[in-house]
């Protein structure tokens, strides 16, 4: 069976140039990725920045060589056939600044179209719909250098459509977007696909609400290594047997490590909430029980717990139960 | 037409149109890049005219003037371009549509023939009004095919320099900048390149501007002959030699370079 991507024991490796302190050394940004992605799927990839995700994004448009392993797009290797490849894809990046400001946002369309060879008149028609649908008619004959980055982040993911592509990557696509302009981002991607079903996105994501929201399936990344994929209900069912629970303090927290040996502690991460004085902590928990040790630990340094409640497990729960970390607390 | 041709074709003309608009949209460019190279060849007409009566010297520092438009385009606008399309995000995107990379350079260079020669004749027009400087064409089809054959030669350099300086990081803005000065001496812009003896004008004509200024100035100038390095039918061999090795240099410089950044992960700015 072909599939619209494949990777098999993809790698990737980055050399680090020597500085006066240190030698030259490697970054491993992708270890032995295996992943498929079926025509007509809507794929999420999620994990934290530097987890390895715009790496396989890069990989996967011919933008960089995998150090070893093999990735397919639509059947064809990307290493050797690139060209065919880029036929078949297109791809658009969170917070890029693509485009020339002296140019409003049709001609930008209109010029990146022309790199697919897209008829004049089918680029216009299909330009002008998609500016209507996400809302940016009034800026159409604006200068792009003039747009908000949300309307310009609009822009780009019109650009990634408007060649209609059979596969199409998006790395971050609502990155930095207000809730409003990721809203109607997601929308149009939901709607994409439900009226194209031939058609296949790969998305990269650290927004475990819109990965749960939208994808398909989702493979979660960190590391440089796929850890599950899966759907994201089955994802969730991963925990079923656990308890997922969700504490605010009235802290910045110090000294994390004393709910590493609370028994029953399977796993924890935290946020930090420095504008509001709160920290957030999630545990997963073998069970009910083990959350009056954790509340004891708490109340004997004086730590005044805000809220506590016991929650249905979420990707990102999935994410703390795996990775054993938040993505907000990477290090 | 062939579906590749056409694409091809249409990226050309798509990245061309970003120039050919500029020159409309932004007339600050009439101030910075017409009035200040005039007030430059004002300089070199007053230094002449103090020094020797002959208004020879006047219309060739103006010809001179008119060309460097050119390779100013040629420094800034093409060899730094695939640079400045990476700072902006653009080059990840060129590099996976599916065109031949030199149909962008073929866009850009045409574009950008098109802006400079807004240019050059502007400052060619203002150095004509202001300074009545007096030129005589001699023979139109040499100086049709000279004039073109130093572009298609000059732009050929231009886009191997824009395949070279694409993998280059902040680097590639100073190395510019280096070579502003030493081709604006080089190039005899502003005087005979002969007057620089045999070898320094030899070396300077490795730029192919040197050669269609200096042949320029031949074929419009009155007792222009004198002014000679090689005789106009040498340069215009010289320059078709030129066309086809840059050209040729380009497009294989940029399929290694191209390798290269994919293999070293230098074509973009976000790799993780």
């Amino acid at each position: 069976m072909s599939y619209a991507v494949q990777t098999k024991e993809l790698t990737r490796t980055f050399k680090v140039k020597k500085t006066k302190k240190e030698g030259a050394s490697e970054v491993v940004a992708l270890k032995g990725v295996n992943i498929t992605v079926e025509t007509g799927e809507l794929f999420g990839l999620l994990g934290p920045n530097g987890a390895g995700k715009t790496t396989l994004i890069k990989i996967l448009s011919t933008l960089l060589l995998p150090t070893s392993g093999l990735a397919l797009v639509d059947g064809l290797d990307v290493a050797r056939l690139a060209p065919e490849v880029r036929k078949r894809i297109n791809m658009v990046s969170g917070g890029e600044h693509s485009g020339y400001g002296i140019l409003s946002v049709r001609e930008n369309l209109w010029m990146f179209s022309q790199f697919y060879g897209v008829d004049n008149d089918i680029a216009y028609q299909r330009i002008d719909r998609m500016i209507e649908v996400l809302g940016l008619s009034e800026f159409k004959k604006t200068k792009i250098g003039k747009l908000s980055s949300g309307m310009r982040q609009k822009m780009n993911l019109i650009r990634g459509f408007v060649t209609d592509p059979k596969i199409l990557f998006l790395d971050e696509p609502t990155l930095g977007l207000d809730v409003q302009i990721s809203r109607d981002v997601r929308k149009y991607i939901k709607s994409w696909v439900k009226n194209n079903p031939e058609k296949t996105i790969l998305l990269t994501t650290h927004y475990m609400a819109e990965a749960d929201e939208l994808c398909d399936r989702v493979a979660i990344i960190d590391q440089g290594k796929v850890i599950a994929c899966d759907t994201p209900s089955n994802l969730k069912r991963l925990l079923r047997q656990e308890a997922v629970f969700h504490i605010e303090v009235n802290l910045s927290m110090e000294n994390l490590d004393r709910f590493s040996g609370i028994k029953g502690v399977k796993n924890f991460a935290y946020e930090h909430k420095h504008h509001v004085g709160k920290t957030e902590l999630k545990f997963i928990l073998e069970s009910d029980a083990a959350i009056s040790q954790v509340t004891d630990v708490l109340r004997q340094d004086g730590t005044r717990i805000i809220s506590l409640s016991k929650t249905e497990p979420s990707l990102e729960d999935v994410f703390v139960a795996l990775v054993g970390k938040g993505l907000e607390n990477e290090s | 037409m062939n579906p590749e041709l056409k694409t091809n074709l249409k990226a050309i003309w798509g990245r061309a149109y970003v120039r050919v608009v500029g020159a409309n949209r932004e007339p600050s460019w009439i101030v910075s890049e017409t009035v200040l190279p005039v007030l430059a060849v004002a300089a070199y007409v007053y230094v002449y005219r103090a020094l020797n009566p002959d208004p020879l010297f006047t219309s060739l520092v103006i010809l001179g003037g008119a060309m460097s438009a050119y390779w100013m385009n040629i420094l800034w606008s093409m060899a730094m371009q695939f640079y400045w399309e990476k700072e902006m995000g653009n080059l990840d995107l060129y590099m996976i549509a599916p065109i031949s990379r030199m149909s962008i350079l073929l866009g850009m260079a045409a574009g950008g023939f098109f802006f400079a020669t807004l240019r050059a004749i502007a400052i060619f027009v203002l150095g004509i009004i202001l300074f009545q400087a007096e030129f005589v064409v001699t023979s139109v089809w040499k100086l049709f095919l000279l004039f073109f054959l130093s572009m298609f030669a000059l732009y050929g350099m231009g886009m191997l320099f824009s395949s070279i300086f694409m993998l280059f990081g902040r680097g590639a803005w100073q190395t510019s900048t280096l070579f502003q000065e030493p081709i604006y001496l080089l190039g005899g812009f502003y005087y005979p390149v002969k007057t620089l003896g045999a070898a320094v004008a030899a070396l300077g004509s490795l730029l192919p501007i040197t050669l269609g200024l200096d042949g320029m100035r031949q074929l419009t100038l009155k007792s222009g002959k004198t002014l000679g390095f090689l005789s106009v039918e040498t340069e215009i061999l010289i320059l078709v030699g030129m066309s086809v090795v840059f050209l040729l240099a380009a497009y294989y410089s940029l399929l290694f370079m191209e390798r290269l950044g994919k293999k070293e992960g230098k074509l973009s700015l976000r790799w993780q």
